[in-house]
């Protein structure tokens, strides 16, 4: 498992003792650390049993759920942010469930790989193969990971479907910090939006 | 392993009866000047009772939820897969309960028990129990033990129904809330099933209107039809190939060729609905399964998630993902009016082959599961 920098900016990001829904949480190590360092009170979806049964040991509340049938159990409004951390690329339909996630929660925070980093670039330009690498270690036949996208890609995106950015945040290599705030398409690692419905 | 000899059993156990000598009235009005209820109870219920686990049995079930009678009992309680020295359900550190419902046929009161005023079996004149009713007499039984409050209350199908029922009625009485393969009300389809099985038993000429105990007959066949019908909703066709195929039984290879050919399938249900028609009374099947088709846990409410927003529990739901008979469906629009009116809430639907029996038998997953949740169920 890579270090998972991003997840430090959406812990700083939820607010103290909110509600939150933690759409993939996984075994809930991440939910949990966010109930005791932010008071929030977690929901977690997570489809794997195993996870499903980590997360629970660990006290917390989940639901067993694939995140792309809808996430119809969700009434609007019902959190106050939903998270959705380096999952979007393995989603079947990414912006229908990013539509439900600015429903469901007064806001949402996404993580994602960027697949526009330099690296992607290079490896797809240079050797004309789909990138393999430490943070991606799947093959293109074998990969979760069915719907990559860059930076541009999903502002565009959001704009596209009336999705408000309201901040952004990127990640980057310890050589790359500026040039990754500067130029994220191209030097941010993974990149994390704090995201509302329009209008709201 | 389970059984008197492995070291998760909760051993011998003796049931024990309480008698009430307060009059009972039922939802439908009639009533019962005194009555009884037998029980059992494993572990031990802490000084200030914070430990106390109810689980409530379901259509064929009874107050012998675990361990044996003596030492030679050959069938442990019908949930000691769960419920032990460290088990999900662990009696080292929970109080935990378990009664037969009123109308049942194991030592409650019931239409095999007699009628104080003529000493003949209640029979036909015992009242029509509604779940809501066993959740006030389990609650009458609970201040007997000394008990205020349930740290849970759990059950499977129609003992699901009743932990519901406890968490709408008694918001205060009730901590956690199991619910196994449950349901909210049952659909047409249940209904029609049970309407079979009934069906099965007031048409043998030997149920004579419910009164066969007076009159010295058993409707042993309507009772053992009834339980082949139930039997076979409670699997799944796939549990059923994986289980018996096509297989033969081994008599039916005589040399002289002339045997009937019996299915293993075959054999099994008759076994089943033979060995039923002498445990389980008639009355108390028609009773129980009426139970199951009046339960309508959003009854007085405008809707399900009204009838929820009563409680105060904190919520685990099992669904099985090869349960027709209550469909993990139906445990989700349990889960969904819950999560609409911001209950804490827990569901999985666990990978089986096994129906709606599953959460009776072995299954890693659905043991590991309940084991970790009941975790936070008790004094920490």
């Amino acid at each position: 498992m890579m270090n998972r920098l991003d997840l430090n900016t959406v812990h700083d990001w939820v607010p103290r003792g909110s509600s939150v829904l933690d759409l993939g949480c996984g075994d809930g190590a991440f939910l949990q650390r966010l109930c005791d360092e932010r008071d929030v009170v977690g929901v977690g979806v997570e489809i794997d049993a195993n996870n499903l049964i980590s997360a629970v040991e660990k006290g917390l509340n989940v639901i067993q759920e694939d995140i792309n049938d809808g996430l119809h159990c969700f009434p609007a409004h019902r959190f106050d942010v939903v998270m959705l951390t380096h999952a979007l690329q393995e989603l079947t339909h990414p912006h229908v469930t990013l539509e439900r996630m600015v429903q469901i929660g007064k806001q949402a925070i996404v993580s994602f790989p960027n697949f526009g980093h330099w690296f992607c670039r290079l490896h797809l330009g240079l050797r004309g193969r789909m990138p393999v690498s430490r943070a991606m270690p799947h093959h293109w036949y074998d990969t979760p990971n069915i719907h990559f996208c860059t930076v541009r890609d999903f502002e565009a995106l959001c704009s596209e479907l009336n999705i408000d950015i309201i901040e952004r945040a990127t990640v980057s290599g310890p050589a790359q910090k500026i040039l990754g705030k500067l130029w994220p398409n191209i030097f941010a690692t993974s990149a994390v939006y704090r995201i509302r419905r329009s209008g709201q | 392993m389970s059984g008197a000899l492995s070291s998760q059993s909760v051993g011998v156990i003796t049931p024990q009866v309480v008698r009430f000598d307060a009059p009972f009235q039922f939802s439908n009005g009639a009533t019962l000047d005194q009555h009884e209820l037998i029980f059992e109870t494993y572990g031990e219920l802490n000084a200030a009772a914070t430990n106390a686990v109810l689980i409530c049995h379901a259509l064929s079930g009874s107050h012998h939820a675990a361990g044996v009678h003596d030492a030679t009992e050959q069938r442990p309680g019908w949930w000691d897969l769960v419920i032990g020295p460290g088990k999900p359900i662990d009696t080292n550190r929970l109080f935990v309960v378990c009664s037969n419902n009123l109308g049942g046929c194991d030592g409650s009161t019931g239409p095999n028990t007699l009628m104080p005023s003529s000493n003949t079996p209640w029979g036909s004149q015992f009242p029509q129990p509604q779940v809501r009713d066993w959740v006030r007499s389990q609650k009458l039984l609970a201040e007997h033990l000394g008990i205020s409050r349930w740290a849970a209350v759990v059950g499977g199908s129609l003992g699901g129904m009743q932990a519901l029922q406890w968490a709408v009625d008694f918001p205060d009485w009730v901590e956690h809330c199991v619910a196994l393969a449950s349901a909210p009300g049952l659909t047409a389809q249940n209904i029609a099933f049970n309407e079979i099985a009934r069906h099965a038993i007031l048409s043998d000429p030997d149920f004579r209107g419910g009164d066969y105990l007076a009159q010295e007959t058993l409707p042993a066949r309507g009772v053992a039809l009834a339980r082949m019908v139930g039997h076979l909703t409670y699997m799944s066709a796939d549990g059923m190939s994986d289980r018996f195929g096509r297989e033969l039984r081994e008599e039916s290879f005589a040399p002289d060729g002339n045997q009937e050919r019996v299915f293993q399938v075959e054999s099994y249900l008759r076994h089943q609905g033979a060995r039923f028609s002498t445990r389980f009374d008639a009355n108390t099947y028609v009773l129980m399964t009426r139970a199951l088709d009046l339960f309508d846990l959003a009854e007085g409410y405008p809707d399900l998630a009204s009838a929820l927003s009563e409680a105060e529990a904190n919520f685990l739901l099992l669904s099985f993902s090869s349960d027709w008979r209550f469909a993990p469906q139906r445990s989700i629009e349990i889960r969904d009016a819950l999560m609409a009116t911001g209950k804490a809430v827990t569901h999985a639907n666990i990978e089986t082959d096994n129906g709606h029996d599953a959460f009776l038998l072995p299954n890693p997953i659905y043991e590991r599961l309940l084991a970790e949740w009941m975790q936070r169920v008790g004094p920490s």
